[in-house]
């Protein structure tokens, strides 16, 4: 294990607010889960402190995982996720990250499919104002044996002042010939003729806004065992930013 | 001549730029209330100037003149502001909303015109009776309404959806842009009806910006403009949308 802290050289810590890893530095050892063969296990991380977590997932033969993440709260917010995924496995990823004034914000995941069959998918919406960062670096590795992977990774980030900052970096590194690995990725401003058909409807900005934004990060909750306390808390937030 | 009471929008000497281009040069014109007024005019010459002008969109920037709405200064005010004062664009192309349905939309759009009048919000269920009502009435189904605004539809659909939502948020004042473009027969007698339904009391008025007659057989105007570089150049009665949909522009320009 690489105890020293990072620095900007080294690419997952790249974007990072640096004087605070130093801060938390050493890391606690990562949470490590091991989901059984068949089984099912589902996580929500509602990061609304300034907390760095880091979670190693193996997901066994024929097992799903599913993890969901609000990342809001805090000067600086990381979740890393290191995932692996055995023959026919699933793991889904539902991410939202909103962040303003001077927050920096970061999703930061590796998916490992080792053996064939497995099946992963990301799903990462950020909305960034003041001047905010906001991170996702995304690696998927297929491994040589792992043919008939299919992953799907869609980034897309909402900008709403032009002092924000969204990275994003889906990257796949793939060893098996028989897969599908699909990415998309997006950054973009709310449609001002959107903005201005809600107002014309008497609709005020700043619920013109929210509204559309709401819309943004729709769907990312769904299947969360807490799906409603994350949309409450991501519609709080939403509303503090407009 | 009308009393100032019954007068509803008054513009007086409108110049208006988008961008850095004069668009609008010295308009004036007077909607009284429970008048049906037709704007038309060649391409170009300045008819979506106005209703976004009037409507508040930004970068339509007015440089001289005055708009007052029931004796408010309209430019005065935000657009949104302008629509719980009683104003609608109906769009000539309505914008589409990924991710926000229709009942959501109109639901706090109408609760913003109610909380502007002292009214208690609707609650779902109330909301939900207005919507099915109106929306029966202009033919579309109840389902529509449920799907993100305007994601999907054809451009009638479009064009009928402004229609229910007119409806529903019930306004003092509608200037509709090209409502009746891309509709076909049957929806355009579906819409002209809508209008009269809904906008022809004697407490409201109407705009209408149209390239066409056909629009007017169904809604027959008080009064017909003709709007030519950035001005009203001619003014008539019903007939003269007949004259100028024989004639053309050309010959009135001169």
């Amino acid at each position: 294990m690489n105890l020293a802290t990072p620095t900007r050289h080294d690419e997952a810590w790249r974007y990072s607010d640096i004087a605070a890893v130093e801060a938390a530095w050493p890391l606690p050892a990562p949470e490590s889960i091991i989901v059984p063969a068949g089984a099912q296990f589902a996580r929500t991380i509602n990061q609304d402190s300034g907390a760095i977590h880091q979670l190693d997932i193996a997901i066994g033969k024929g097992a799903a995982a599913a993890v969901h993440i609000l990342n809001v709260g805090g000067s600086y917010g990381r979740v890393e996720l290191n995932v692996t995924l055995h023959e026919g496995a699933d793991f889904k990823l539902g991410a939202v990250q909103i962040g303003g004034g001077m927050q920096t914000l970061e999703i930061v995941t590796t998916v490992t499919h080792l053996e064939p069959k497995a099946t992963s998918s990301q799903i990462v919406r950020s909305v960034l104002a003041g001047t905010a960062t906001g991170t996702y670096l995304g690696k998927v590795a297929v491994a040589r044996d792992a043919q008939l992977t299919d992953s799907v990774q869609s980034v897309k980030a909402m900008l709403l002042d032009r002092s924000a900052t969204a990275n994003a970096k889906p990257e796949l590194e793939i060893y098996a010939d028989d897969v599908k690995c699909a990415h998309g990725c997006a950054i973009g401003e709310l449609d001002p003729m959107g903005l201005f058909y809600l107002q014309a409807r008497s609709i005020a900005p700043a619920d013109a806004k929210k509204l559309m934004l709401q819309a943004f990060v729709a769907g990312v909750f769904e299947g969360a065992a807490d799906e409603e306390v994350l949309t409450d808390a991501a519609l709080k937030k939403l509303g503090d930013l407009v | 001549m009308m009393d100032d009471k019954t007068i509803m929008l008054e513009i007086k000497n409108l110049h208006a730029n988008v961008g850095e281009k004069p668009i609008l040069k010295g308009l004036t014109l007077s909607l009284g209330a429970g008048e049906i007024h037709a704007i038309m005019g060649p391409n170009g010459a300045g008819k979506s100037t106005l209703g976004y002008v009037l409507s508040g969109r930004p970068g339509y920037e007015v440089t001289e003149g005055s708009v007052t709405f029931n004796g408010q200064d309209l430019l005065d005010l935000e657009p949104h502001e302008r629509a719980a004062a009683g104003l609608f664009l109906g769009f000539q192309y309505p914008v589409e909303i990924p991710g926000v349905s229709n009942v959501q939309f109109l639901r706090e759009a109408l609760n913003a015109q109610r909380k502007n009048r002292g009214e208690a919000p609707l609650s779902g269920a109330e909301f939900l009776k207005v919507a099915r009502e109106q929306a029966g009435a202009l033919g579309m189904d109840m389902d529509m309404l449920k799907r993100p605004v305007n994601v999907g539809f054809s451009g009638g659909e479009k064009k009928r959806n402004e229609m229910v939502q007119m409806g529903i948020i019930d306004p003092a004042l509608a200037i509709l842009d090209e409502t009746d473009s891309g509709l076909d027969i049957d929806a355009l007698r579906i819409v002209g009806d809508g209008i009269n339904r809904i906008m022809r009391k004697p407490d409201k008025a109407v705009l209408l910006i149209t390239h066409y007659q056909r629009l007017l057989d169904y809604v027959k105007p008080d009064f017909v403009h003709v709007l030519a570089d950035g001005r009203i150049t001619r003014t008539g009665g019903a007939e003269l949308a007949l004259e100028l949909e024989r004639d053309g522009y050309k010959e009135l320009a001169a």
